[in-house]
């Protein structure tokens, strides 16, 4: 690494060779480099973390409470109206603004269960010793290597109503990127076959660490492998389950690309997240003080429903 | 999500990931040959699912454009033809995907430097250094690991802006460094690191510098090539962003210049996968390569996050 040809080179240590005498203040040696040097190690980090998060996580609010255009030199302070517009029926955003919650939620409603779901069987699954194990575990991650713009190229085309294969598969024409219902099962079908993978291994992970001792103990009870799955496994999982909920829901919320490159919001608005709107009325249209309001009042509704699932997950764990 | 790591910590977790321990051998062993065939079966099954359309896309990108809407579709191309990325590697062209890629690259690498040094530094400091004001910053980097993204799109965007660096390489690179991950993977890596072999580098008298260096990183380079490997992949997938910072055909990286592919060959369909083939490329090279860090890295982040 580049840093290292910075290092006044002097006399460095082998380090190892001298003797190990137990020190007794072994925390003092934290103790004893002076702030500065802290501090110093900390620059370059905190520079870009106070530039390009602290001081924009700030500064959002503050374009919130102007009617900030980009283009117009005259950006006048307009304190709560921006977001009071979008709880007042009639003004310019309302309508579209809760449409676009609306598909967010729709979104993330339909996708968490399967993703929270349906990694969980392929861990079970893989987390059985059979030969070339290590090999599918690497196909099931695979997807979840591509970005988001390979993915919505890929399943545009084979989601295609005219030519698609999914479609010659079936005989049939469904209108897979166009109309309902069937968009929002492409969608979440192209995002559980995209993501799947990365909370598969977070439960894979969470599988090995369950002793065995608890199952050979079940099965000496007597317990079927359902029995073993409810007592031993669900419990066993459940401080990584809360983990893939509340990111799952977080990750669902932010849906941007799919709905961008594989519907384009059709059939009319009604499949434009969010976020996609946030996006295109901020930075297409300009209006940042509108669209700023519109990410905090996202921000809020994400942070509670976080809170609830968490509560929900740990007042079942009581239980 | 703050709330999810006091869970993850009062339970074991922490040993996991470094070999993935096989600990229930006996349960193959004893299942019933039917239910073997029918493990197999689904084990097929949901492979096909997994690299089918991966191959569709690989195959497609060498069909001719009357060959890739044929019905019945056709499985292998014949004639097989490169027609598909001869658009794609014209740097004159509205749609120069090879620039793309090298942009991608270029953007991709040196984020992932970026991240991975100022994280190093950071972590290195927050993990063993003692000053005043620890805890604040700690907290708020910490803080900010569960603000969603799209919070800093805006204001972001008119920071780039007032640096001169909309349509630049420069948006791709520089402002995502701020990110929290990084510092906290990282410092999570260093606190697990025995406290020994610093403690003797210091009697020996090395200042905190080149115990950082000559201790600290070379007892790192899993950590560190984890952070390298996770970084650039994020980078080089990320779309939201520079779909709205990149606009000029020479500057734009793939995920963002795919988008207008798309538009650009509508029913061309060799051509939009053949350049889906090429974004594909060095991730899953990549991905080859360093299948247990990202593996890794992804199941840590998970149990410890």
């Amino acid at each position: 690494m580049a840093v290292t040809s910075e290092t006044q080179v002097g006399p460095v240590v082998p380090a190892a060779a001298t003797g190990r005498r137990p020190r007794a203040g072994a925390q003092a040696s934290g103790r004893r480099s002076r702030p500065l040097t802290a501090y110093l190690f900390l620059a370059p980090y905190l520079v870009l973390f106070l530039g390009f998060i602290i001081a924009p996580a700030v500064f959002g609010i503050w374009i919130s409470l102007h009617d900030y255009d980009f283009v117009l030199p005259y950006k006048p302070w307009v304190g709560l109206d921006n977001y009071v517009a979008l709880f007042t029926p009639g003004s310019r955003d309302f309508g579209d603004f809760w449409q676009s919650m609306g598909a967010t939620g729709i979104f993330t409603g339909l996708s968490v269960p399967c993703l929270v779901v349906i990694p969980l069987v392929v861990a079970v699954l893989l987390n059985r010793k059979f030969p070339g194990r290590t090999f599918f575990r690497a196909v099931f991650f695979l997807p979840y290597v591509l970005g988001v713009a390979v993915i919505g190229l890929l399943f545009r085309y084979i989601l295609d109503p005219n030519v698609g294969v999914v479609n010659y598969f079936l005989g049939r024409s469904i209108p897979w990127t166009t109309d309902l219902p069937w968009v929002w099962i492409s969608l979440v079908g192209m995002t559980v076959w995209w993501t799947l993978g990365f909370n598969a291994t977070i439960y894979l992970a969470g599988l090995t660490d369950i002793p065995r001792e608890l199952y050979e103990a079940a099965e000496v009870d007597g317990a079927s492998k359902g029995q073993q799955f409810r007592n031993v496994t669900l419990p066993g999982l459940r401080p990584v389950l809360v983990f893939v909920v509340t990111t799952t829901i977080l990750a669902s919320a932010n849906m941007f690309g799919q709905y961008l490159l594989l519907t384009k919001g059709a059939p009319g608005t009604s499949t434009r997240t969010a976020i996609g709107y946030i996006a295109t009325e901020g930075l297409s249209s300009f209006r940042m003080g509108a669209a700023s309001a519109m990410s905090y009042v996202l921000a809020v509704f994400l942070l509670l429903i976080s809170l609830i699932s968490f509560r929900l997950f740990r007042d079942r764990q009581d239980a | 999500m703050t709330t999810t790591a006091p869970q993850g910590t009062s339970t074991a977790v922490q040993p996991a990931g470094e070999t993935p321990a096989p600990r229930r051998q006996g349960h193959g062993a004893r299942s019933s040959p039917l239910s073997r065939v029918a493990f197999v079966v689904v084990l097929v099954l949901l492979t096909a699912v997994f690299v089918g359309p991966l191959l569709w896309m690989f195959l497609t990108s060498f069909k001719t454009a009357e060959g890739a809407t044929s019905i019945p579709p056709s499985l292998l191309p014949h004639p097989a033809t490169g027609d598909g990325y001869r658009p794609l590697l014209d740097t004159s062209s509205q749609t120069p995907v090879i620039r793309w890629f090298v942009n991608s690259l270029l953007a991709g690498v040196a984020n992932a430097v970026l991240v991975t040094v100022t994280a190093a530094l950071a972590a290195y400091a927050l993990a063993r250094l003692d000053f005043p004001g620890k805890r604040l910053v700690f907290g708020m980097i910490i803080a900010t690991l569960f603000v969603p993204g799209f919070v800093f799109l805006i204001p972001n965007y008119l920071f780039v802006n007032g640096l001169g660096w909309l349509d630049t390489l420069w948006a791709v690179i520089v402002p995502s460094a701020g990110g929290a991950f990084g510092v906290f993977f990282l410092r999570q890596f260093f606190s697990s690191l025995p406290m020994e072999l610093e403690e003797a580098a210091e009697i020996d008298g090395a200042n905190r510098w080149q115990t950082f260096i000559r201790i600290v990183l070379p007892l790192s380079k899993p950590g560190l090539a984890t952070l390298l490997v996770l970084s650039f992949l994020t980078n080089y997938n990320d779309f939201l962003w520079p779909v709205f910072v990149l606009f000029s055909p020479g500057t734009l990286t793939l995920p963002a210049g795919l988008s207008i592919l798309q538009g650009a060959f509508t029913i061309n369909y060799p051509v939009v996968m053949a350049g889906a083939v090429i974004a594909s490329v060095p991730a899953i090279v990549l991905f080859i390569l360093a299948q247990r860090n990202i593996v890794e890295g992804v199941a840590r982040s998970g149990l410890k996050g």
